[in-house]
């Protein structure tokens, strides 16, 4: 497809690539050389995101220090303090962070991906270029909001004087995980989107309920163990309660219940680029 | 044989339409609840049958009406939307400026937003970089580049979108009406960019409803009507063929009560362009061309029926209302039916195809009754004032001038004296 860059007022190589234009079968491929040479297009994509998101706030950056830290003060005195939700020996708002710092990140992740299709249809009908860019760059834009809670989370630890233990590196691959999940969920319900569009209002009640449906803000142990690979069926029960265990040495060390949540994670990431790139030529017709 | 730029084999499109462009749940448990009984949903298609075949290095005008699939083109070639059927090749990188300015966002200045609108159609960062000084000349906004183009004028933010897709270096160029915008001055600019881009050996296709910017760019054209290609070929007799097709009924229209173009105060009922015999025979340069409208007053108004004529490409030769008429052109018209005509003086128009819209206005200024193409007239060259030359007559108008001739023995005169002698000669 790239002819290459012509310099302006030289005439042009016979051998110009051609490009055939013709209704693509139906089997399901993820073209991964087209996503490679549209990859300056992706950092565009997540470059202007990134820009938009903290020029128009007034507090930019500190929503998402203050989003994370707010969110567990909630949960100290409620759960925490009222409940007396345990928390695996670590101080309870120290649990409560760390688990929210990844859950928020998916949460916004799934959200903006279902509602980036729509929000940007202008370019979609207009421009073409790999559909899957815009769900993928809205996820990893809010990877420098992880970063910025990370620190935070960085320096609530140092307020508790949690020391880092060995095995901290590992947290990074937990989140790389919890990064594969949130791609794999959001491209799903991105293309949904298009196809129902009950499916927005589907989100924020999904979100809700999967976070109850994690340890975020309570530690798996609650749960007898034997139902703890089942339970690892909800991909994030195991990135979680891993990035907890790499960092605050609390729970789960890497057991059966972390390799069926990393098997679902790419099983959802693969079934969901697939589905994406399968449907993604209708889209301009759609929107 | 030349390499075909572009090549389409059978291209068709469909569309769904009305309510079944996107589905919700419910829709979807109703379908499979009555699996079988399920109606098909209503379907157009936008495209037919289309081959086509475009040589490298030209540069294609895309015209005809409203709806007739040009959009959806443009849309196949640059891949937007899959065909339904039939395939397309399509030799180099292709560009377009369908609409541009879409890749602005409004938060952005200037200047992030000429990286992340190349990035957009196509273009690495280096490519950016290297045009990037002409681009923001070209668009003449230096002063404004770090500035948010939310705060732009809605010329500036044209002027600076247009100018990085135009710098974009593609083979293949598809150009949607982006020149209905800007000033005049720009407009220049624009056509002057896409000339160098045919010049370049680039292919250009060109989808405008204003025939003349069609004819001045394109040397062949491509007409499009109910998704089916119904002409190609050299511009200006595409552009006739499209244009005589829009006049329906030719030289006379009767419209019913109710399809009358109008309101409840007034309404056309008739339209005729005659020839010098006033009937809707041959009509010759050299003679005068009669229009005549009838229209039916329900209530009582100062009304002024009015003409527009274009000629083939488009351009308004003139417009002419009975202001001049001292009887009727500032009086009420009572209830009633009307008849108004108008002649054309011989030795004004030129060959070829006018149409004529026909207006009925109320105090000067308010259209209540409009009817575009009301009728074509085709105005035969009968060889007059013609010598022995025998080509093209160019020209919007053809006049005939007074000329005289004679011969001057000093020379060149001065013009104050040169004119003198004129008015004694005469």
């Amino acid at each position: 497809m790239a002819a290459g860059t012509i310099p302006s007022g030289i005439p042009l190589q016979d051998s110009a690539a051609v490009t055939r234009i013709e209704a693509s079968s139906s089997w399901p491929s993820l073209r991964l050389r087209e996503l490679i040479q549209f990859r300056e297009l992706l950092y565009s994509l997540i470059w202007r995101d990134i820009k938009v998101r903290y020029k128009h706030t007034v507090l930019g950056a500190g929503w998402v220090v203050l989003q994370p830290l707010l969110t567990m003060a909630v949960f100290s005195v409620f759960l925490g303090r009222l409940a007396k939700v345990p928390s695996d020996g670590t101080p309870y708002p120290l649990f409560a962070l760390a688990g929210l710092v990844p859950w928020m990140f998916f949460a916004n992740g799934i959200g903006q991906a279902s509602a980036s299709l729509i929000s940007n249809s202008n370019l979609i009908r207009k421009v073409y270029f790999p559909r899957l860019m815009i769900p993928a760059s809205t996820i990893l834009a809010g990877l420098l909001d992880l970063g910025l809670s990370v620190a935070v989370l960085g320096i609530v630890m140092l307020y508790y004087r949690t020391g880092l233990t060995a095995r901290a590196p590992l947290a990074l691959a937990y989140l790389a995980l919890v990064l594969i999940i949130t791609m794999g969920v959001g491209l799903w319900l991105a293309a949904l989107t298009i196809q129902f569009r009950d499916v927005r209002y589907v989100v924020p009640f999904l979100s809700q309920f999967w976070m109850f449906a994690t340890p975020v803000v309570y530690p798996s142990s609650l749960l007898a163990s034997r139902w703890h690979v089942l339970y690892g069926l909800n991909p994030l029960v195991g990135a979680i309660e891993g990035f907890r265990w790499a960092l605050l040495s609390t729970g789960t060390a890497p057991g059966p219940m972390v390799a069926v949540s990393a098997a679902v994670a790419l099983a959802a990431l693969l079934s969901g680029a697939f589905y994406f790139r399968r449907i993604e030529k209708s889209f301009a017709d759609v929107l | 044989m030349t390499q075909a730029a572009i090549r389409l084999e059978g291209i068709a499109k469909r569309y769904p339409i009305g309510e079944a462009r996107y589905r919700t749940f419910r829709d979807t448990l109703s379908a499979a609840m009555r699996r079988g009984a399920a109606k098909e949903p209503a379907e157009i298609w936008a495209l037919a049958d289309v081959s086509l075949e475009i040589e490298r290095g030209s540069t294609v005008g895309l015209i005809g009406p409203n709806g007739a699939g040009k959009s959806t083109l443009l849309k196949i070639l640059s891949r937007i939307t899959e065909p339904t059927h039939g395939h397309a090749e399509v030799r180099g990188r292709v560009g377009s400026l369908l609409e541009v300015g879409t890749g602005f966002h409004p938060e952005l200045t200037g200047r992030e937003n000429i990286y992340f609108n190349g990035a957009l159609l196509g273009m690495k960062k280096s490519e950016i970089t290297r045009h990037f000084d002409r681009i923001v000349e070209f668009a003449g906004t230096e002063r404004f580049l770090e500035t948010p183009v939310k705060h732009y004028s809605s010329g500036m933010y044209m002027r600076l979108a247009f100018a990085v897709a135009a710098h974009l270096e593609t083979d293949i160029l598809l150009v949607d009406e982006v020149l209905a915008v800007g000033d005049a001055a720009f407009q220049t600019k624009c056509l002057g960019k896409m000339n160098e881009a045919s010049r370049n050996g680039r292919t250009v296709i060109f989808v405008s409803h204003d025939m003349t910017n069609v004819a001045v760019l394109c040397k062949s054209a491509v007409l499009l009507d109910q998704g089916t290609v119904q002409a190609t070929g050299p511009t200006k007799l595409v552009i006739e063929k499209y244009l005589s097709r829009v006049g329906e009924g030719g030289r006379e229209i009767r419209w019913d009560a109710e399809s009358a173009p109008g309101d409840d105060t007034v309404r056309l009922v008739h339209v005729r362009a005659l020839n010098e015999s006033r009937d809707l025979g041959p009509a010759f340069l050299s003679q005068e061309v009669v229009l005549s409208v009838t229209y039916a007053v329900q209530q009582p108004a100062r009304l002024n029926p009015v003409f527009v004529v274009k000629n083939a490409w488009g351009v308004t030769v003139f417009s002419t209302a009975n202001y001049e008429d001292a009887e009727w052109g500032q009086w009420t018209h009572e209830p009633g039916q009307y008849h108004a005509q108008c002649s054309v003086p011989a030795h004004l128009l030129n060959a070829g195809t006018y149409t004529i819209d026909a207006l009925v206005v109320k105090d000067t200024r308010h259209v209540l009754a409009q009817a575009n193409h009301a009728v074509s007239i085709e105005m035969h060259d009968d060889g007059s004032g013609r010598n022995d030359y025998a080509g093209e007559w160019v020209g919007v108008v053809r006049p005939r001038c007074g000329w005289q001739t004679q011969r001057s023995e000093s020379g060149i005169d001065d013009r104050a004296s040169s004119a003198a002698a004129w008015s004694e000669a005469r």
